[in-house]
């Protein structure tokens, strides 16, 4: 069965962090922090009216405290998604913070992954939200969600870009990244096929196969950062599906 | 690592979420609507070159229990060959791994907005027998719908009637052996809301994940609401067609202050009311039975869910027989003035 081809991992980070092999915990807290360390510095950023630098500190010091705390054991999944949890996580450590005035510098324990803090500034300098609309906790949580999505999206984009170059199927890559990336609104088949000399068919196969490739490690990646199935399903849809018509 | 703007992510959204129905002998056309567990897309079957409808999971799922769940609603709709049951087509799985199923496409409108232009009461309560017609083959054929709702009713074009959406149903009995075939995943988990508002109340009926499955507040019966699955049965069903009736018995905003067309009726009431009994023993036992009744007071006679008085049955027979009633009397008026002119 084609399905079989696709197998959705069991794999959890909430699984993982209560792991006794430290590799799959730090496995997991590096899946984490991927997915969530640009919408955490977006939202300090924007909800708590943060500076660049001092938003830096605080999402560092927020995975840090997630380690050290061991925040990730204590998520009751019947209370909240494992984004909610997380969200509300970075308000309570962002309000202790501005309590205890200055952040201590943390160092051991703090997270594997190396953070484009630069680029995430970029980014934000990009969008057109401005904090002051908004007030309300849907749009705060929606916000956030937004993000999420983004971000996820653009590491699946980034692990579909070795898995294409690993493949030297390069080309297709590109195809997809121009097509469904680039918001050209100039861009077709026709353009495309001309552009890379090949009939437009070959277009439309190489996007159908890229796009089933992007969709599928999505998937397997938001599986990674989900803490059931439920929650999965859940979140598939609110990632995929979210327009109901 | 490359950022996506609001646009490539929207695009994304879309675009990976679409079906992949290469290798299939369809051709992906439009997203119509989302259902229970996926979404329903119009496609065109190239080989017989005509328009379908083509519901597809959201999610591949290596578990199976929703692909289990998808392949048995195609299967359940298999079974139900009726006119007023959407007949499926094709099952299969996509290269992306998620299961689909395609079916009749139906072009047409859902009861809940149809019956905005459906002003007589009795032209309503038509379309409500045709629903009754299909529930009560599918029971007849042991499956329950579980989900009845005017929003998972289509009228056509030329007025056929196709009861929808039987993803949260469930097979009682098989065709010929009579085993019983449970259910465990379907379990209804959620009491329905404090809303009575027939708007509301069609609002799409929810399936959140395996095990989970939200149904639709108002027109959910008490058994099902508070999980009792041992209790669910066609009774249920007939709850849920109560709540229908209730709803297609509810005038039009504009015709809400004209008594002579939407008259508060005792019989039609008492109807709808034995229908959505707490009890589910206090309710019709059939399907058949609550359209038999449907049709009586269509008829302008006695239904079983009401017992008369002599004056309810004046008025009664004063409505079925109004005409002839109107002409006996202006004879009668007639004979009595010529009577009394005749003996000036």
């Amino acid at each position: 069965m084609a399905g079989d081809r696709f197998p959705v991992t069991r794999w959890s980070v909430i699984d993982a962090v209560k792991s006794e092999d430290p590799a799959e915990q730090v496995r997991a807290l590096d899946t984490l922090f991927a997915a969530y360390w640009k919408p955490v510095y977006k939202y300090v950023r924007l909800r708590w009216n943060q500076p660049a630098e001092d938003a830096q500190d605080l999402t560092q010091g927020f995975f840090a405290e997630v380690l050290e705390r061991d925040l990730l054991a204590k998520y009751d999944l019947a209370k909240s998604k494992l984004r909610t949890y997380l969200r509300l996580c970075v308000d309570s450590f962002v309000m202790n913070q501005e309590k205890a005035a200055r952040r201590q510098k943390r160092g051991g324990n703090a997270t594997h992954v190396a953070l484009d803090f630069q680029g995430a500034e970029g980014e934000l300098a990009g969008t057109t939200i401005d904090a002051a609309s908004i007030p309300s906790p849907e749009s705060l949580e929606e916000f956030f969600e937004k993000e999420w999505v983004r971000s996820l999206f653009a590491l699946a984009v980034e692990e579909l870009r070795k898995f294409c170059a690993e493949r030297e199927r390069e080309r297709t890559f590109r195809i997809f990244e121009e097509y469904d990336l680039s918001g050209d609104p100039e861009i077709s088949y026709e353009k495309l096929a001309a552009e890379y000399a090949i009939p437009i068919t070959d277009v439309t196969n190489a996007l159908s196969w890229a796009r089933r490739e992007f969709r599928r490690i999505a998937l397997e990646r938001l599986r990674e950062i989900c803490a059931s199935d439920e929650e999965f399903h859940r979140e598939a849809r609110a990632v995929f599906g979210s327009d109901a018509a | 690592m490359k950022f996506l703007s609001d646009k490539a992510v929207d695009r994304l959204r879309q675009n990976a979420n679409a079906p992949d129905l290469s290798g299939t002998r369809y051709q992906l056309l439009e997203r119509v609507a989302r259902g229970g567990m996926g979404v329903v897309y119009a496609a065109r079957d190239e080989m017989l070159d005509r328009r379908v409808a083509l519901k597809v999971l959201d999610v591949p799922v290596a578990d199976g229990d929703l692909a289990c769940r998808l392949n048995r609603e195609a299967r359940v709709l298999a079974r139900l060959e009726h006119p007023g049951i959407v007949p499926v087509h094709d099952v299969g799985t996509l290269a992306d791994g998620r299961v689909f199923y395609t079916m009749k496409f139906v072009e047409g409108q859902r009861l809940d907005k149809h019956i905005e232009a459906v002003i007589s009461l009795p032209d309503r309560l038509r379309l409500f027998l045709r629903i009754c017609d299909a529930v009560a083959f599918a029971h007849a054929r042991g499956v329950l719908h579980r989900d009845l709702k005017p929003a998972n009713v289509m009228v056509g074009a030329f007025g056929e009637v196709l009861v929808m959406d039987w993803g949260l149903a469930k097979m009682l009995r098989g065709p010929s052996t009579g085993v019983l075939e449970e259910d465990p995943d379907a379990t209804i988990l959620q009491a329905p809301k404090a809303s009575d508002s027939p708007a509301d109340a069609t609002q799409a009926t929810q399936v959140t994940g395996q095990g989970t499955v939200l149904g639709t507040p108002g027109y959910m019966s008490p058994e099902q609401a508070s999980g009792d699955i041992a209790n669910v049965d066609e009774r249920s069903d007939i709850f849920s067609l109560g709540a229908v009736l209730r709803f297609l018995c509810t005038p039009p905003a504009r015709e809400a202050n004209q008594s002579h067309a939407w008259r508060h009726d005792k019989a039609l009431e008492a109807i709808c009311a034995k229908a959505v009994e707490t009890n589910s023993s206090n309710r019709y036992i059939s399907v058949s039975d609550l359209s038999a009744d449907v049709s009586r007071y269509l008829d302008g006679l006695p239904v079983s869910a009401r017992k008369e008085t002599i004056f309810d049955k004046a008025v009664r027979f004063y409505r079925r027989y109004t005409v002839a009633i109107l002409l006996i009397a202006a004879y009668l008026v007639m004979r009595i003035l010529l009577l009394i002119f005749s003996h000036r």
